[in-house]
Order: structure tokens, then sequence, then C-alpha cells
């Protein structure tokens, strides 16, 4: 009998999972590959929950273009419209298959499944389990995979690290090499389609909200091998997190959608006990300032006046580090408990205050990763995709496709909470029917029926690299010091405000680590369950991304969702005098044409394998859906630009020609 | 509720003793080490501080100690450990709480004794989910193409299911019960990968299948469509390795991180088991 071609699926998060599980209904045989068990992946730190428009929000006027338009709005307009367009009118089945699957959403009194609100919307589309939902949705995905495997269909294997996609000749995919944590051996997988589905890099910065396996390796390695990688410095700081030494611990959105406020005292450093202070001398600084979203204005926003509050105006709750109040004294305990339990169990456990009596202290963190590798897709006539085609979450080398966090399709600029549990099994969904389609008329012969010699060559480059690094000498440079120098200089300069001098130096002071951490030596040179050499790869294949975030930075001159320079804001208007007013607003205006004619544009990097450095260009952005139009949340003068504005798309509703905001490319 | 942490009085430094192990086979051993006082440490940023160093109390360079971790937020299981004697996960024990509760003078690290050990702190738990298998752990949906909602649930059932659903099969439950032994194989000569697992597999089988996992054979058979296949459920919990092998003990549910209510799922599922055996000696 011939050998069956099988798809490997490298991440066993939620986009590796519901890949794995509908490819195995489509009778494709899978090998699931993860740097831990699956159900250990860390999807399972999703607190908040995952969006989807439903019977409720559609009687209040929602509907799927607006979760849609909801998206690309919270993301700048950085994304390509049909794949998001394709994604919001997906979501809802894609939560009706989670609740078949079992997952135990929070109910109505009447057993529907109950919702909350999210930033960066005004319709409850969020479906939660306590506060949960990422680990009970995973939980189900690894539940339906575990069938498989009982069933054959699928084969795992955890505890190995994915060292590098197997190009053939033609550069097209057939495999991977992998490495088992355990024994160290390495070995080549032979494969007709890799699907990369290894979630972000949030330790890149050192510490963030992300799990310790966060190291972006797994696409740092594809993006070396020849992958584009796209919009790399866009990187998402959620506005709450609690500091701590190892990690810094997401507290999810959902406090503030459950009701916290966000304050500090109006007087700096108020040594007050914060129940203490009435009142009227509390600055409930989001909702003074943005009254109609209130707590729960879109992350990057929320995450700059945090910043700003603390940094600039020197309004911390903390005489010696930076923090604000989220307030949850005001609700029931009850409520809580039911609610936010989990949530609120996390900051109980690890700062040992019970923030149901007294208000938390948050301050942002590095959060999530909107950039990642740049995938394809096809499009129908109505902006929507075409439904198992090939194309669909290709990455540049064919063959090789990714999904979830990894790829930087959905978000944009910036993404809005609950999103991206749907993006990761939407993607995994998704990507399936296509690779199944592939498989059945493969040309060329099935991967594992290849000459020997295309894996073995590929082992054996790996190989080297591994005897090489454990043949060091004793005396060099230590990877868990040199990591914590790239965290801080990443964290100080590339995350929620940024400036053209600093990340420049940042870019140096990145080359010279990067050099040193080719010269790291090991304290463990044996060749069982060595941590030390794991670490110190991923560690040396942090740099390609950490260049490319910075240098994506760098020269993207302008302010777009998570990417802020204040040197390239578009100030707000000034003049009092309505015509002088008027005139502001429209300079206004022609200014965000004309940077929109220039930025909006997907930042694509290539790795350059003979300067060690990365090399960028820029793609025109499908906006043919939904014009891009300004956010004006909380700007000085907003009605009058929304004015200026309107009377612009109006005029250019006319049939003639072309005008300002105008789709940019296809 | 936890008390507030404060520095523990004039400490500015404490030891770890750690008990290490090379390799499966290999003879386990204590080693000493000194970490320098941060405030709102926990054992995670112990063992970082151990693996940086690398260098024991009496100054031997050493290798790092291995251990597992990943979520660092308590909810993926996975850097599960026995500290100063209790099983627990690493990334949710605080310094200050154990120097202040327990031993103001050290932290004591050792690896789960129930598993085999893969390298220092570091086990096999394949065993646990192998469990999973065996319990049927899932829902029997058709597939997944798009067939409308799923079945409508009462709050309250909500409620009763998603305190199971949050099992992160850490083992506590498995390391503390009396029932549960270690079982431990090494590769025969000659065995290929597969007929190894192949023969783990079959042992894990006849050996107790534990806490965790009839837990979640009553999770399962509670829901709407999970309840269609109960009764393969119950016949593995009647099988080798079953339920009757519990000895009420009661130990699991003390240690469960997620106080999943283990005994009440163990009483249950007793009574469904009794309940299913008369059921099919009828049925004969
Ligand atoms: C604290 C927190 C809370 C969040 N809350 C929400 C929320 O409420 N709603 C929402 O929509 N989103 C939320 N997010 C975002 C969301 O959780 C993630 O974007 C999503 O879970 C990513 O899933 P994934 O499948 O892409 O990857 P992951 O779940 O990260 O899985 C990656 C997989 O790849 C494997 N892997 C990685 N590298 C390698 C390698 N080199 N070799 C082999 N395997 C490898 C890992 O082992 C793992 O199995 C949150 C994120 C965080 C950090
Ligand atoms: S009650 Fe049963 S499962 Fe729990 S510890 Fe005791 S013997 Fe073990
Ligand atoms: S039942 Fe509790 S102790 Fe046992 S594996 Fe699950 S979470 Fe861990
Ligand atoms: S690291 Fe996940 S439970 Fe501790």
């Amino acid at each position: 009998m011939a050998a069956r071609p099988r798809v490997m699926i490298v991440g066993g998060g939620l986009a590796g999972l519901a890949a794995a599980m509908k490819l195995a209904e489509l009778e494709v045989d899978v090998d699931l590959m993860s740097l831990t068990p699956v159900k250990r992946s860390h999807s399972v730190c999703a607190q908040g929950g995952i969006n989807s428009v439903n019977d409720q929000t559609r009687q209040l006027g929602d509907d799927e273009w607006k979760h849609f338009d909801d998206t690309v709005y919270g993301g700048d307009f950085l994304q390509h419209q049909p794949p998001v367009k394709e994604m919001a009118y997906w979501a809802p089945p894609v939560i009706d298959l989670m609740d078949r699957l079992g997952v135990t959403f929070n109910r109505t009194p009447e057993g529907f499944l109950d919702r909350r609100r999210f930033g960066g919307t005004l319709y409850k589309r969020t479906a939660f389990a306590g506060a949960t939902t990422g680990q009970q949705l995973l939980y189900a995905l690894d539940e339906q995979v575990r069938r498989w495997e009982v069933a054959g269909r699928i084969r795992k294997f955890e505890f190995w690290d994915f060292l590098a996609p197997i190009l053939d000749e033609q550069g097209r995919c057939r495999g991977c090499v992998a490495q088992d944590l355990v024994t160290m051996e390495i070995r080549s997988f032979p494969a007709d389609f890799v699907v990369l589905a290894t979630g972000g890099c949030g330790l890149i910065f050192g510490r963030s909200t992300m799990s310790m396996v966060c190291t972006g390796s797994a696409v740092s390695r594809c993006f070396q091998a020849g992958a584009k990688y796209g919009n790399g410095e866009f990187v998402q700081v959620h506005p709450t997190a609690i500091p701590g030494a190892d990690k810094l611990r997401l507290m999810s959105e959902s406090a503030r959608g459950e009701g916290g406020r966000v304050w500090v005292p109006r007087k700096p450093h108020d040594s007050r006990d914060p129940r203490q202070i009435p009142e009227e001398e509390r600055y409930y600084f989001l909702e003074e300032r943005y009254p109609e979203y209130g707590n729960l204005v879109p992350r990057d926003i929320a995450t700059r006046e945090i910043f700003s509050v603390c940094v600039q105006e020197g309004l911390s709750v903390d005489p010696d580090r930076q923090a604000v109040y989220l307030d949850l004294t005001h609700i029931p305990r009850a409520e809580l408990d039911r609610k936010l339990g989990g949530i609120l169990e996390i900051y109980e456990k690890f700062q040992g205050v019970d923030p149901r009596d007294v208000p938390m202290k948050i301050f942002p963190a590095v959060h999530y990763s909107m950039g990642g590798l740049w995938v394809d897709y096809e499009r129908t006539a109505d902006g929507g995709l075409v439904p198992a085609h090939p194309k669909n979450q290709a990455t540049s080398i064919p063959g090789l496709y990714a999904i979830g966090e990894c790829d930087y399709q959905y978000h944009g600029a910036n993404r809005l909470g609950a999103n991206s549990l749907l993006s990761c099994i939407f993607s995994g969904l998704f990507v399936a029917p296509g690779l199944a389609d592939q498989l059945e008329n493969l040309t060329g012969g099935v991967a594992s029926e290849l000459p020997a010699g295309l894996f073995e060559s590929a082992r054996r480059r790996e190989e080297e690299r591994h005897a090489e690094l454990l043949s060091r000498d004793g005396g060099g440079e230590n990877p868990y010091l040199l990591h914590q120098q790239l965290g801080d200089i990443m964290t100080r300069t590339a995350t929620v405000v940024r400036h053209n001098d600093q990340l420049a130096e940042a870019i140096e002071q990145v080359l010279e680590l990067r050099d040193r951490a080719d010269r790291c030596a090991l304290s463990d040179t044996g060749n069982w369950t060595n941590q030390n050499v794991v670490f110190t790869k991923s560690l040396q294949d942090m740099f390609p991304i950490a260049l490319t975030i910075l240098r994506g930075a760098l020269m993207r001159d302008e302010c777009r969702g998570a990417h802020y320079k204040p040197e390239f804001e578009l100030p707000g208007l000034t003049s009092d005098d309505p015509a002088e007013r008027r005139r502001q607003a429209e300079q206004w205006v022609d200014a965000f044409v004309e940077k929109n004619r220039k930025w909006l544009k997907s930042t694509i990097a290539c790795w350059n394998a003979d300067r060690r450095d990365i090399d960028i260009s820029y793609e025109d952005v499908d906006t043919s859906l939904i014009p891009p139009r300004p956010r004006l949340y909380g700007l000085v003068g907003a009605e009058t630009i929304e004015e200026v504005w309107r009377e612009r798309q109006q005029a250019m509703a006319e049939p003639t020609g072309e005008a300002a905001g105008a789709p940019a490319g296809t | 509720m936890a008390e507030p942490q404060s520095k523990p009085a004039s400490i500015d430094s404490f030891e770890v003793r750690i008990l290490r192990q090379e390799a499966p086979g290999r003879a386990s051993y204590w080693e000493r080490h000194r970490v320098d006082y941060e405030p709102q440490m926990n054992v995670i940023s112990v063992l970082q501080k151990i693996a940086a160093k690398a260098t024991t109390i009496d100054g031997r360079s050493v290798t790092p100690v291995a251990w597992d971790c990943n979520c660092l937020e308590e909810i993926c299981g996975a850097c599960t450990m026995v500290i100063n004697g209790r099983v627990r996960q690493a990334c949710s024990a605080l310094v200050d709480n154990l120097l202040q509760q327990e031993d103001p003078n050290e932290i004591r690290l050792e690896p789960m004794s129930k598993f085999p050990v893969v390298r220092d702190l570091m086990v096999d738990r394949s065993r646990l989910f192998r469990a999973l298998e065996k319990a049927r752990a899932w829902v029997p949906v058709d597939g997944y193409y798009e067939l409308g909602p799923g079945p409508r649930v009462s709050p309250e059932v909500q409620e009763q299911a998603y305190p199971l659903s949050k099992c992160m099969s850490c083992g506590c439950c498995l390391e503390a019960c009396p029932q549960y032994t270690k079982v431990e194989l090494t590769r025969l000569s000659g065995e290929t990968d597969e007929e190894f697992q192949q023969r783990k597999r079959a042992t894990y089988d006849q050996s107790f299948i534990g806490a965790h996992a009839i837990s979640q054979i009553m999770l399962f058979n509670m829901h709407p469509t999970g309840k269609h296949e109960a009764a393969a459920r119950l016949d593995q919990l009647t099988a080798p390795g079953g339920i009757q092998i519990c000895g009420n003990a009661q130990n699991c549910v003390a240690v469960c991180p997620k106080e999943i209510p283990l005994t009440t799922s163990i009483a249950r599922a007793g009574r469904a088991t009794t309940a299913h055996v008369i059921k099919k000696w009828f049925d004969r």
C-alpha cells in the first residue's frame, strides 16, 4: 500500500488543536508537535472570553458586518479586510461548535449563553466560561484531539522543539526537523504540509503576560528559512497587568467589562488607604476623558492613558513603582465571585490581597503580537474568502502554513479583546479543507517517500548546530543574563511610547547582544533533558524577530494602533474661533489622508542571511470593504474633524474619480 | 485569604535544598543552594536564579536544575512538584509564605514521587493523560460542521460542571493518594518506540485510574451529549484499575489546587457504577 500523506502541525494551542481535529475529521493523518503537553499550551491563560454576534446583540442592531467593522476600526485599518470579514461571519458558528463540544460557558437563567461586553465595541458579544475561557476552550479541543488520537488518526509529539522547516530544491516545505526535549534526539519528520501554530513571542520583551514557551523560536526559524514576516512592530501592551518578578500577570479586561473602574488619587502619592479617599478626590481619568466608552476604551488608549497618568503626570499610586487602581470594590462579592472568580483568585494568590476588598494595583504589560508570519488568502468577489483554497493561511514558503497568534492576518495595528481566541479557532478550522483537498492531488509524491537525503541533510545541519553549542568552552556569555538585557531594552524602547532616537540606539544594542549570544557558553553540556541548550537556541532565535520589531518601529513614522510615536501624532485642534477651527480640521483631515497614503501598508520583513539582519518593504492593504476613517477617541476638536470628514466622504461618494481615504491598493 | 506579604524578619538570603536525579534509573541526591532574598518571589523565580547561577552553596559549578513550567499562573499544571513535603504548583508557591509559615531557614524541593523522574524536578506524567483516554473524556459530537448551538444548559448545571472542567491534569490528587502507586517501566532492548508506548499504556490501564480521571468521567456523564457514552465510561470504572481501588482516604480533595470536589465525584461515581453493574446484570 502506498504511504499516506501526512500533515505536521506545530503547536497545540487553540489554533493547532482546531486544525488537527478538523483535518482528522477530513480523514487526513496528522502529526501534532508541541514543546509542552498540548493541554498545557499558552491558550489556557486566556481569561476574558470570545466574541461573536448573537441573537441578543442582533436585536439591538448588531450584525456580523459591525463585528467586522469594529475589528478593522480597532486595528486602525491595517488588516486586509476579506479575512477579517470571513472571520466575523464565522464567529457565531464557531461559538456554536465550541458549545456543542461541551465548553462550560456561563449561562443565562433560561440556559442560553451569557455574554459580556469587552473593549472596543458597544455590544455584549463576548461569551465566557467563568474567568478561564481559554482553558475551557482549549480543553474542549484537547479532548476532541485525544479522541482522534485513540482512533489512530492523530499522533502527538509532546516535549518536542521545532528546529527548522525542511525545504526541497524547489523551496517547497516537505517536513521539519525537531528535537526531543527529553532524550535530545534530533529527528526529521517528512510531511506534505507543515502548519505553524506556535503562538506569540512575548518573551522577547523579557517579562510579559505570556507563558514561558512564547519565545517565538519556531516562527523565527521559519523566518530565517525565508518566510516573510508581517507587521512585526505592532505589539499590544495590555493596560492592566499585575507586576511580578517572574511574570506580568494579566488582569483581564473583563474586570473593566464587569464594571471595574480605573482611578488614581487626585493628589500625587496620596498615602491614604484607597478606601478612605472620598469620591471627589479620585480621578477616574478614563471616564472623564472618554465619556462614551469610559473604562472600556480600546486597549491602546487605556494603556497610553495609564502610562501617561503615571509617567508624565506623576500620579502613580505607589511612590516607588508605577501603578494605578483598578477598583471592583463597589460590586457585590457574590457577583464578583460568579463572574470574575478565577481572575480575582489570581490577584489574591500572587499578591496576597483580596481585590474584592481593596482596589487592585495594575500597570501595562506586553501581551499580544499582532505581527507574525505573513500569510495569503483568496478573495471572493463579495469580499470574503474562497473556502478550501490552497492560498488561505499559506506563508511565503510553499507547503508551509501559519495559523493563530503566529500569523499576522486578523488584528492589524491592534487587536480587540476576545477576538484572538476567535481568530485562532477560526484560522485552525478554516485552513483544514484547503490542505485536505490538496492532499488528494499531491504532485511529486508523498513526502515520506522522497529520497532520504533531503531529510538526512536537514537533520545533520541541526545536529551540527547542537553539537557546536555543547562543545563550547566555559566562560562565555550567560544566556539567561543576555535574555534579561534583551528584555530590558525591548521593554524600554519598543512598548507604549516609541522615539526614533531610542529605537536607533536599541538596534545597536540588540545587534551587540546578538553577537554576544553567539558566544554563549552552556552550564550544561549533557545530552539528557538539557534545558540550557534549548533555551540558548531559543534566545539566539529571538534576535531576528527583535530586529524586525525594532526596525519596523523605527521606520514607521506615524501613530497607528499600538504603535505610538508622539513626534508623529496628529495634534488636536487648538483654535476656539469657528472659522479657524474649521481650517485646522481641514488640515487635520489632509494630514490624515496623506498619512494613510504613505503608511496604510503592511510592513513586510525578510531575513537577510548575509547581513544577519532584516530587509523591510511595504505592501498595500485591501481596504476595499470599509474605507479607513480616523479614530478620534478623545481628540480635541473631534466633532469638527468628524464633520469635515463626513463632508468629504459624501463628496467622494459622487461617482467621479479617486478621492481622500479611498482604498489603498487592492 | 492569604496574609498580606511582608519581608520575613532580617533575611537577605535563604537556602534551597533540591532533590536531584540526572536521569531515570540514576540515584537521587540532595543539593544545596543559597538564593538572595527579594520581595514577592515565588519558587519559579528561585529556580530561575539557581539556573542563572548554576553554583551550589559551597561554590561548586553544577548543571542547572531541570524543571517544568509554562503559564506561571497556576492554570497549566506543568510546574507541579513537592515543596516542603507538600505537592503543589511552584509558580503559586510564594517564598514569603514558605519562609514565614513553614520553615524560616530553607525551602525543600522534590519531584513528585508517584511518577517516574525524567530529570531533577521533571517527571513523566503520561499515565495521567492515558487515563483521560481510558475515561473517554470527551463529548462524542457528530462532527465539526455547522450543526447549530449545543444543548441548552441551566446555570445550576453549568455551575456544577464548571468546577470539574477546571481540572488542569496537574496530578496533585494522584501524588497524595495512598492507592495510586508509581509505575515505572524501562525500555527493553530491542523494543521499538511504538512497542514500548504500547506496553506502557497496557500497564497503566491495569493500574489505578485515579481521582482526576474519575472526576472527568462524572463531568462527561453529566453533559447532555456526553451522557450518550456514559455506559462505556462506567465500564472503565468497573474494569481493573477502576474505582474499586479507591480506599476513600480523601487525601485527593485536600490537595487539589483547583478545589475540585473530588470526593463528591468519587461518591457519585461509586453510586453510578453500582447502578450500572446491577443494570448490566439484569440486562443479561
Ligand atoms: C494572559 C492572557 C490572556 C488572554 N486572554 C484572552 C481573551 O480573553 N480573549 C482572547 O481572545 N484572547 C486572549 N488572549 C490571547 C490568546 O490567549 C492567544 O492569542 C491565543 O491563545 C494564542 O493561541 P495559539 O493557538 O495561537 O497559540 P498558543 O496557545 O500560544 O500555543 C502555542 C503552541 O505552540 C507550541 N510551540 C511554540 N513554540 C514551539 C516550538 N519551537 N516547537 C514546538 N512547539 C512549539 C507550544 O507548545 C503551544 O502548544 C490572552 C493572552 C494572554 C497572554
Ligand atoms: S479518596 Fe480515593 S482517590 Fe482520593 S486519595 Fe483517597 S483513595 Fe485516592
Ligand atoms: S483534580 Fe485537581 S489535583 Fe487532580 S489533576 Fe485535576 S486539578 Fe490537579
Ligand atoms: S507554570 Fe503553569 S501551573 Fe505553574
